[in-house]
């Protein structure tokens, strides 16, 4: 500690900084998405924005408490954290409270905390404690299957219980493992995987089968050398063709009528004006009613607390998940892209001091730290945007929710602290 | 490589969503307009359309209040048939109608209220009212309508009628429902009339609920009521004329002289200013507007446009005296017309010969007038230049052009000038025998009643004229200036004695004989004018328009008058007539010769209207017998009576 003393404060100012924008910049549109009437009283608890007060007061007394805690003490408990935060899963199946259908919660008095926030950095300290230990290889199939255990227990136990938006966001952490060396035909394949996806579902599969016809015709042409057999390519459209059919089959059986809707309403596959409108009152409703809300603020917003949609509370959930339409409409163009770029310098900022950890452990976490921001950020605003299928998961630091502030405040600052400690690193 | 793969995808996301955002908030972004925010309620509360009164003081327009069932399209949630039903028999409509209105509403704007029902009774109003709450995205707007007080003057007040989106576009004060004058003083009093709406815009939420004022009401304002005016017109005497008017066609404009306020302003046929009131407005309007042998809309004391006739030549004799070319003493011959060299240029009646200019216009002498015309135009070389000057004398009466005054219609007229025919003929390549029929106010010479009668104003004045004016006073305000400043004739005032004698001795001894009123001294003018139109594109002359040009007394005038019967023939056989009852009528207040004006009420010229359209041939003046109806058929005070039909 004496040590630290003299040479000063010794923890990244540049992610702190962005962290209060966010935070604070968070809690003025809670304000204005939750308040009914005059503000007269702000710590007013019976009020969302008087909670999101004391959250923000206990979110204060939290980073202190991780900051104050040995950097080592983060890798060496890893296995413990995650397991804890495993169990916490496994207890809401037992203990746990329905909250629109979704079983992620538990009940404390009037008060309610989602495990699965906090899954999350139990999950990157997981990941970060594996692929850091010297026998992890990357390459290998053996720790590639091990490691996307680890990812694939919470995630399936929040599937479980009925909160696919949170399940969505382990897919974070591909970009981690292929950071940590996995092979480059993974990407290869899963990006090629998302488009057949896409291409059949919204153009059918005779015409994806095409499609990949005349791309892999023209590799055959333009590979001279490495060209392999025309039965291999056969194979691959025919597996193509399968995939296609399967995610068809999947999108018509497997899940449920509200994702088929927006994936229907993403992709603009329903016909039927008269469905059409149906869904306009119930899946693309929130969607609708958001970007008006956005359009309607324009260049410069029409000013703190004085949003007509927002104060009309024309947009469901604009406190949570749809936290962005009010900053759209308030702030306006200068408002949104404040916060956009403001997401993009905190994630690349930490990606940076990522790359700088001497330690790999410290590395692989801030990487995970990251993408799950990432991930939030693109799900979150593309959907409130109407440039992806809706799906539920809160805006980072913005949306109403203790859960939420904490589980990424926490995510955030243990990277800190381990970022501070670099130097002691050897 | 793999170090860039996140940062890469982080700066792609970033710019992706800012080009977004650009577009929706900036690029796509129309400026914040709240009428077009659907997140707040704009509820108006309509201003008392200001009344309007007689000059006698008598409430001539008063207000209704009329509810209307307004729609905001996209707010609508589908009604269950059963609901449908309801709804359809509150509103009295079916179901179809329902759809169609809605689709109607729709594609002028899902977010903008359209009307749904325009102008509901008072008692389905109580029905309804109680019922709406279930009906989302329909309300009730409340709005006045008006409130005709009077059979009398639809030409004069006009009508209200809903706004059209040309309007909306061009004045945005007003919004679809709304109503604005159209026609008559209600079109040209508009602004004063109207008053201003107040606004209030409400908070809504999600669930169409009203959570308070917006920004505390900052924005709102209370209405402000329209202006109460008050017109020129006398109210007894225009039902006066409209009486006289019935079972023909025309126009009467009687005129105050020493203020240009206009008396009465009759056309016939008319109709009852309350058939374009309320939700059968529509329908009656495109009956009056589409009858195009009628034409009851066409306001026939502002807008026919025909040749004045004989009342033209007073003008002649007072521009020969002006520029010199005539003495009062000088006479002409007469043989039954005007010859140069061996040719007629136009014809004469019987009366006696050589006359002096008293005779020329007590007898309507059309040789006299061609003499003073074609002195009057080849008082110089040039015949152009002649006509020039001619021109500009008369124009100085208020022909030829505008009156600029606060009517909603109006029509020019004609006076030709040297340039005219200069066209017509070439430059310089004709003279003053070439155009000598706007001696007598027939050719190119062209009036409407309402130029005339001002015309008899500037005579009975001596030189001067008020620009013919319908307003009399506005509540809180003053009326125009234009109509307080006098505008001279270029005629000197001395030069109007001799003609206005000669104008009196058409009562005396003239062609009006007949027609004195006793204790009144009136100075008038008869005309007839013939006139023509084509059946099956063949040219067919109709009987000669019967014309009257007035004013009384002869010192000091009070009124001033013209009077214009279609196919009435000669001047004083209807014009006259009328011409007389209406003088009588303003200056004494009741008719002394009963005779006369039973033969007015019971003498219809609705057979002669017919002759055109019975495609076989008729006979025209002379040859023609007058109609004559019951006269206890007039006085019926039906709708339909009203219209003439």
């Amino acid at each position: 500690m004496l040590r630290e003393n003299h040479r000063g404060f010794k923890f990244d100012w540049i992610i702190i900084i962005l962290f209060l924008l966010l935070v604070g910049f968070g809690y003025l549109n809670i304000l204005s998405a939750s308040h009914v009437g005059e503000v007269t009283n702000y710590f007013d608890t019976t009020q969302l924005y008087g909670k999101q007060l004391v959250f923000l007061g206990l979110t204060f007394v939290l980073v202190i408490l991780i900051l104050s805690f040995e950097a080592k003490f983060y890798e060496r408990f890893a296995s413990i954290i995650y397991l804890v935060a495993i169990l916490a899963l496994i207890g809401l199946f037992i203990f746990g409270k329905d909250v629109n259908g979704a079983r992620s919660w538990y009940g404390i008095g009037s008060m309610t905390i989602q495990p699965s926030e906090f899954a999350k950095f139990a999950t990157a300290l997981a990941v970060a404690k594996y692929i850091s230990d010297l026998q992890t290889n990357m390459q290998t199939i053996k720790d590639q299957l091990r490691v996307t255990a680890i990812i694939f227990f919470p995630a399936l136990l929040i599937l479980l219980q009925n909160d696919a938006g949170s399940t969505i966001v382990y897919l974070a952490f591909f970009f981690v493992f292929y950071r940590e060396g996995l092979q480059q035909i993974y990407l290869i394949i899963g990006l090629s995987l998302i488009i057949l996806a896409v291409l059949g579902l919204k153009f059918g599969i005779l015409i994806t089968a095409i499609i990949v016809s005349i791309v892999l015709i023209s590799v055959y042409f333009f590979r001279k050398k490495k060209r392999g057999s025309i039965l291999q390519y056969i194979l691959v459209l025919l597996i193509s063709i399968a995939f296609s059919y399967g995610v068809k089959l999947f999108y018509e059986h497997g899940i449920k009528p509200h994702q088929q809707n927006r994936i229907s309403l993403w992709l603009r596959l329903e016909k039927d004006p008269a469905k059409l409108e149906r869904m306009k009152k119930s899946e693309a409703y929130n969607l609708i009613q958001s970007e008006q809300a956005i359009s309607s603020g324009g260049f410069s917003g029409k000013g703190f607390l004085e949003g007509t949609r927002t104060t009309g509370k024309f947009v469901p959930e604009q406190e949570t998940d749809y936290i962005f339409s009010t900053v759209g409409e308030e702030w306006g163009f200068l408002g949104t892209s404040f916060v956009v770029i403001t997401f993009v310098f905190l994630i690349i900022r930490i990606l940076y001091l990522a790359e700088a950890q001497k330690s790999q452990f410290s590395r692989v976490y801030g990487y995970s730290v990251a993408a799950i921001l990432f991930v939030h950020f693109t799900i979150n605003i593309g959907m409130v945007m109407g440039l992806i299928p809706t799906v539920g998961i809160p805006l980072p630091f913005f949306s109403y929710g203790g859960s939420g502030l904490w589980g990424f405040t926490i995510l955030l600052f243990i990277f800190v602290k381990l970022d501070s400690n670099k130097i002691n690193e050897w | 490589m793999r170090k860039l793969l996140l940062l890469a995808t982080v700066l792609l996301v970033g710019l992706v969503f800012i080009a977004r955002l650009f577009y929706l908030q900036v690029y796509n972004s129309s400026t914040y307009n709240i009428f077009e925010d659907t997140a707040i309620r704009k509820v108006y509360n309509y201003p008392k359309r200001g009344y309007v009164y007689d000059r006698n003081g008598k409430l001539l327009v008063a207000n209704q209040p009329s509810y209307d069932v307004m729609v905001i399209p996209r707010e609508v949630s589908p009604l269950d048939s059963l609901e449908l039903e309801e709804f359809c028999g509150l509103l009295k409509i079916t179901k179809e109608e329902y759809a169609k209105k809605l689709n109607k509403a729709r594609n002028y704007s899902p977010r903008l209220p359209s009307p749904f029902v325009p102008q509901l009774s008072k008692t389905d109003y109580a029905v309804l009212q109680e019922k709406m709450r279930k009906f989302e995205g329909f309300y009730i707007q409340k709005r006045s309508l008006r409130f005709y007080q009077t059979s009398i003057g639809a030409n004069v007040l006009g009508d209200l009628g809903e706004v059209n989106r040309r309007i909306i576009k061009r004045q945005p004060y007003y919004k679809l429902g709304d109503l604005i004058g159209k026609q008559g003083i209600e079109l040209s009093y508009e602004d004063v009339l109207r008053g201003v709406k107040g606004i209030k815009f409400i908070q809504k939420d999600r669930h169409n609920k009203n959570i308070g004022p917006y920004k505390d009401g900052i924005y709102d304002t209370l209405p402000k009521p329209g202006k109460d005016i008050t017109i020129t017109i006398d109210s007894d005497l225009q039902a006066y004329g409209e009486l006289l008017m019935k079972h023909k066609r025309g126009g009467i404009v009687a005129i105050d002289p020493q203020s240009g306020e206009i008396l009465a302003m009759v056309t016939g046929p008319s109709y009852n200013p309350n058939l374009l009131v309320g939700r059968e407005r529509n329908k009656n309007f495109s009956r009056l507007f589409r009858d195009t042998i009628n034409m009851p809309t066409f306001d026939r004391g502002l807008q026919a446009q025909y040749p004045p006739g004989s009342p033209f030549k007073v003008i002649n004799a007072l521009i020969g005296l002006q520029e010199d070319v005539v003495d009062v003493g000088d006479k002409f011959t007469c043989r039954m017309g005007y010859y140069y060299g061996s040719r007629r240029l136009t014809g004469c009646h019987h009366h006696r010969s050589p006359v002096d200019m008293n005779a020329g216009i007590a007898q309507s002498c059309n040789a006299y007038f061609v003499n003073v015309y074609r002195r009057i135009v080849d008082k110089y070389d040039d015949a152009g230049k002649g006509m020039n000057i001619w021109s500009d004398h008369a124009k100085s009466f208020g022909l030829g052009n505008y009156l600029n005054n606060d009517l909603s219609v109006g029509r020019k007229g004609r006076i030709p000038d040297g340039d005219y025919y200069d066209r017509q003929y070439g430059d310089n390549r004709w003279g003053s025998t070439y155009i000598v029929s706007n001696a007598i106010g027939q050719g190119e010479v062209e009036a409407t009643p309402i130029q005339l009668a001002n015309m008899a104003a500037a005579i009975g004045n001596r030189g001067y004229y008020y620009t013919p004016h319908i307003i009399k006073n506005i509540e809180g305000d003053t009326i125009p200036k234009k109509f307080k400043t006098p505008n001279h004739t270029t005629i000197d005032k001395r030069h109007f004695e001799p003609v206005i004698e000669g104008m009196f001795d058409v009562y005396n001894k003239g062609t009006a004989q007949s027609l004195r009123i006793p204790g009144i001294d009136i100075c008038g003018k008869t005309g007839t004018a013939e006139n023509f139109i084509k059946i099956d594109s063949v040219k067919t002359q109709l009987t000669d328009h019967s014309i009257f040009v007035a004013f009384a007394p002869k010192d000091n005038p009070k009124i001033a008058i013209a009077v214009f019967v279609e196919n009435g023939y000669w001047g004083s056989r209807f014009a006259g007539r009328m011409a007389s009852l209406m003088i009588e009528k303003y200056i004494k207040g009741h008719i002394t010769r009963t005779d006369l004006e039973k033969w007015i009420l019971t003498h219809s010229l609705e057979n002669e209207y017919k002759k055109p359209y019975s495609g076989e041939p008729f006979k025209i003046n002379g040859e023609t017998t007058l109609q004559v109806i019951d006269e206890y058929s007039i006085n019926t005070n039906s709708e339909l009576q009203n219209l003439n039909y």
